[in-house]
């Protein structure tokens, strides 16, 4: 029998798995993008920093019964009778958990605090922007910081420990000393420095265009702002000075605010030239192809007039040969497999008229997933870069 | 903590102790030892001190210390079932709270060292899983951190299809039992009919007459509950450290199996002794308040749910009530004298599990005094009281804490289709299985077994059978 302190300082062992723990969500986040891109409490952040998203990947999985199949016992305060109702799914707390080790049922899932941030990060890892050509006028700029030097002074915080410990040993062996760590002087002390490094790239403009007509519902919309919400937040982390143009449009396009676009709902029906017309006035107007480097997108159900499918045709060869590239986005009803796309749609037309063109991106959603793929396939690697 | 303050817990220790030895129980010598709230959630999240690291216990105790941090929950006290124990007392305990945390661990520790169903475990498990934990260290070093770490994971999704009586067929060695067949053997055609007798004999013998042993294929008695040891000894595929990794996650099973059969004994059996030494204890009136308060924090209902500490705290008092003081009736049905009330409780604690604790001794009066009820969810909508009656409460809180709460599945076939392909087969009870969890569990018992898969099961009470090949699954 006794009683004893020990010093524990030095016990890291929860916390060394934690960190291993830390790895396998960030791995999981990486498998899981296409789920978290478009999860709705990203879209929705309105600003904050970490959200959280539920990661399946990360269950531990055993058998283990169908919680929601079992009778379980419970205990009440003395006056419960047969049909009492304690609880209702779907209703976290009330009625769930009979405390038995394994079978919590509160924890369907583990929901991992994600940084936007972060996540932005590995979506944009890849992405930059196609066919970007070196034009005449005033430069966008893309900054880096490179740490590329080790000077002998520096700030505390960009100290390189493993460095400045062999300084330190080698010193030690120098004087004479056993080549060990210890006595650190200030000549043994190293720095990390760096060098902010100026990339100059040309100027770019986006050209975002989204349908607000009747048929675009709640799933559509969302699918199109939670793409727009990426391109934007990539556009801005990623390149300084990048311009983007908001239009919106039914059976009439206008300009309008970054806040418009991605909040309003409107209704009517749908003139996809429209938005193509006033693309190429503004182009015309403030953007000439011979100083920028413009990149017009358009997000749509597909649903246009008939009648007004040759233009809009004709106006996106115009957009094509006036742009670096053209990216068209139709999105279908939730859920929907692409085989039951009426033939009418603005993508099958597309993919027919201008399928020589290299220029051309037509992408088709038919599920929130489908947004990173999206991203990726217009902003993604290509296969062969030729500016011209 | 002062070292006055120390000194002052070494005394109580003492006191306790005696206290402990008077009202008879009989717990290994214990230390304790004081330590930070980190150390603490590290303990109680990897369940023994100083265990190989996996990413699921630094998940468990990130959720454990941010609970802490947020002073959403707080854990007193862990013990370690180990000659001599160890229980651990977070530094910031005021002096009552570590006094009944003492008393509460030499009751876990009268438990650990008198109940039958730890007779068997290895009190030096610190020190075994301490190796373990260094000859998986070493096996990451080796064989790539990433690798271990995902043949972890499949052997932790089986873990818990151990045999709880493993020890029995482990006590019969493989030359042990050749020698047996053997000797067998040399008898004469018909004198094996002395031995009907002796059941012992009956069993070795029908076993060997179903398998001849031979040298190159290691013996087989099957169905096997023992998931977990059967791969390990006949998966076609596992390199030899992967053997041993099973092993050591089954030996380390097979010593927490009875922690997880006995939970309800357990945790009451310490909280009423923590409660009577508390009682014996020189307390100032203060520290009486402070203590009736933790005491009814730990010991209260939960609504809604089973509290074990509550339960088994109720059904330890009504034993000892029932065999103390018997109401005239009980005298003459059951040829009860009273005045037994002590011992009775000291050989349920030495003889009965969960099961058959709840069994035998959770009455009609404790049911209705506890306001006990099964429910269940109605038109997948409401979690619904469906029933009140005591047998069918009694029944069905006893059926979920067979196996521990986990579906009892077993290998029925370690060459199935004639090709090297594993059977399990659940035991259907009338409960169904997540078919999600199942599907991904059978991935990872692929990972294991190197070979096609199979599980049979019931669904919507349909005998089913999954299949998992390493690609696809299929279901049947």
């Amino acid at each position: 029998m006794s009683i004893q302190r020990n010093d524990w300082s030095l016990q890291r062992k929860g916390i060394i798995d934690q960190d291993r723990h830390k790895e396998r969500v960030k791995e999981a986040i990486r498998k899981n993008l296409g789920s978290i891109v478009s999860n709705e409490s990203i879209i929705l952040s309105d600003g904050k920093r970490t959200v959280k998203v539920p990661i399946r990947a990360l269950d531990e999985y055993k058998f283990r019964f169908d919680y929601k199949k079992r009778k379980h016992v419970g205990q009440g305060d003395g006056k419960t009778r047969v049909g009492d109702v304690i609880g209702r799914e779907n209703q976290p707390g009330a009625g769930t958990g009979a405390g038995q080790a394994g079978q919590e049922a509160g924890a369907e899932y583990y929901e991992a605090e994600v940084n936007i941030d972060e996540i932005a990060a590995l979506i944009f890892e890849d992405l930059h922007l196609p066919f970007l050509e070196e034009k005449a006028k005033k430069a966008v700029q893309s900054r880096k910081t490179q740490f590329n030097e080790i000077r002998r002074t520096g700030v505390i915080a960009n100290l390189d420990k493993r460095r400045m410990i062999m300084e330190n040993i080698k010193r030690n062996a120098r004087e004479g000393h056993p080549a060990r760590f210890g006595d650190i002087k200030k000549e043994d002390l190293r720095f990390k420095t760096w060098e902010e490094v100026m990339r100059y790239e040309s100027n770019a403009v986006v050209i975002a265009m989204i349908d607000v007509s009747g048929s675009m519902g709640e799933f559509k919309k969302y699918v199109a702002r939670s793409f727009y919400f990426w391109m934007v937040r990539f556009l801005r982390t990623k390149y300084d000075n990048v311009e983007i143009v908001f239009i919106s449009h039914h059976t009439e396009a206008k300009e309008v605010s970054e806040e418009q676009f991605f909040t309003q709902g409107e209704s009517g029906g749908t003139v996809v030239s429209s938005a193509y017309q006033l693309a190429l006035d503004i182009i015309q107007q403030r953007y000439r192809p011979k100083d920028w480097n413009i990149y017009p997108f358009h997000f749509s159900d597909g649903d246009n007039y008939y009648s007004d499918n040759d233009e809009a045709v004709r106006l996106a060869g115009e957009l094509i040969n006036t742009c670096n590239l053209f990216g068209y986005g139709e999105i279908g009803e939730e859920g929907s497999a692409s085989y039951r796309r009426a033939s009418g749609a603005l993508l099958s037309i597309f993919k027919d008229r201008l399928k020589d063109q290299e220029r051309f991106v037509g992408v088709r959603i038919d599920d929130k997933e489908d947004v990173y793929p999206a991203l990726k396939q217009f902003f993604g690697k290509r296969g062969v870069e030729t500016p011209n | 903590m002062e070292d006055s303050e120390i000194k002052a817990l070494e005394v109580s220790v003492e006191q306790i102790w005696e206290i402990a030895r008077k009202f008879g129980l009989d717990p290994f010598p214990t230390n304790f030892e004081i330590v930070p709230a980190t150390v603490m959630y590290e303990v109680g999240s990897y369940a023994l001190p100083g265990r190989y690291s996996h990413w699921t216990f630094g998940k468990a105790y990130h959720r454990m210390k941010t609970m802490y941090d947020f002073g959403l929950s707080k854990i007193y006290e862990v013990v370690i079932n180990t000659n001599p124990a160890y229980g651990f007392l977070l530094e910031t305990n005021s002096p009552v709270q570590n006094k009944m945390v003492i008393a509460h661990v030499l009751g876990h520790v009268d438990f650990f060292k008198n109940n039958a169903y730890f007779s068997k475990t290895n009190r030096r498990m610190v020190e075994s899983v301490s190796t373990h934990a260094r000859r998986l260290m070493g096996y990451e070093f080796k064989y790539g951190r990433k690798n271990v770490e995902r043949f972890l994971d499949a052997v932790l999704a089986i873990e818990e299809h151990v045999d709880p009586n493993f020890f029995i067929k482990r006590e019969i060695s493989p030359e042990e039992e050749k020698r047996r067949l053997e000797h067998r053997r040399s008898e004469g055609r018909y004198d094996d009919l002395w031995h009907l007798d002796d059941p012992s004999f009956g069993r070795i013998a029908r076993d060997a007459e179903a398998i001849e042993p031979s040298p190159d294929k290691p013996r087989e008695i099957l169905p096997d509950k023992d998931i977990v040891f059967y791969i390990m000894r006949h998966s076609p595929t596992l390199a030899a450290w992967q053997r041993d990794v099973m092993a050591m996650v089954h030996e380390e099973m097979e010593y927490f199996v009875p922690q997880m059969q006995t939970k309800i004994m357990n945790e009451g059996w310490a909280s009423i002794w923590h409660a009577r030494i508390l009682r014996d204890l020189d307390l100032t009136d203060n520290e009486h308040i402070e203590f009736a308060n933790l005491h009814s924090g730990v010991v209260s209902p939960q609504k809604g749910q089973i509290n074990p500490y509550y339960l088994g705290y109720k059904i330890w008092e009504d034993i000892e009530k029932r065999w103390e003081n018997p109401t005239p009736e009980e005298r003459e049905k059951f040829g009860r004298p009273g005045g037994e009330g002590r011992e009775k409780l000291f050989e349920v604690r030495e003889l009965e599990n969960d099961v058959s604790f709840l069994r035998n001794y959770l009455t009609a009066e404790l049911c209705e005094e506890l306001d006990l009820f099964v429910y269940e969810l109605v038109d997948e909508e409401e979690w619904t009281i469906t029933e009140k009656k005591w047998q069918r409460v009694r029944d069905q809180l006893v059926a979920n804490m067979t196996n521990f709460g986990f579906p009892y599945i077993q290998v029925e076939d370690g060459d199935y289709n004639g090709n090297r392909e594993l059977y399990l087969k659940h035991s259907y009870e009338g409960t169904e299985l997540d078919m999600r969890y199942a599907r991904k569990a059978l991935e990872h018992v692929h990972t294991l077994w190197g070979r096609p898969v199979h599980l049979e099961t019931v669904i919507d009470e349909e005998k089913s059978l999954l299949h998992y090949n390493g690609e696809e699954h299929q279901e049947d």
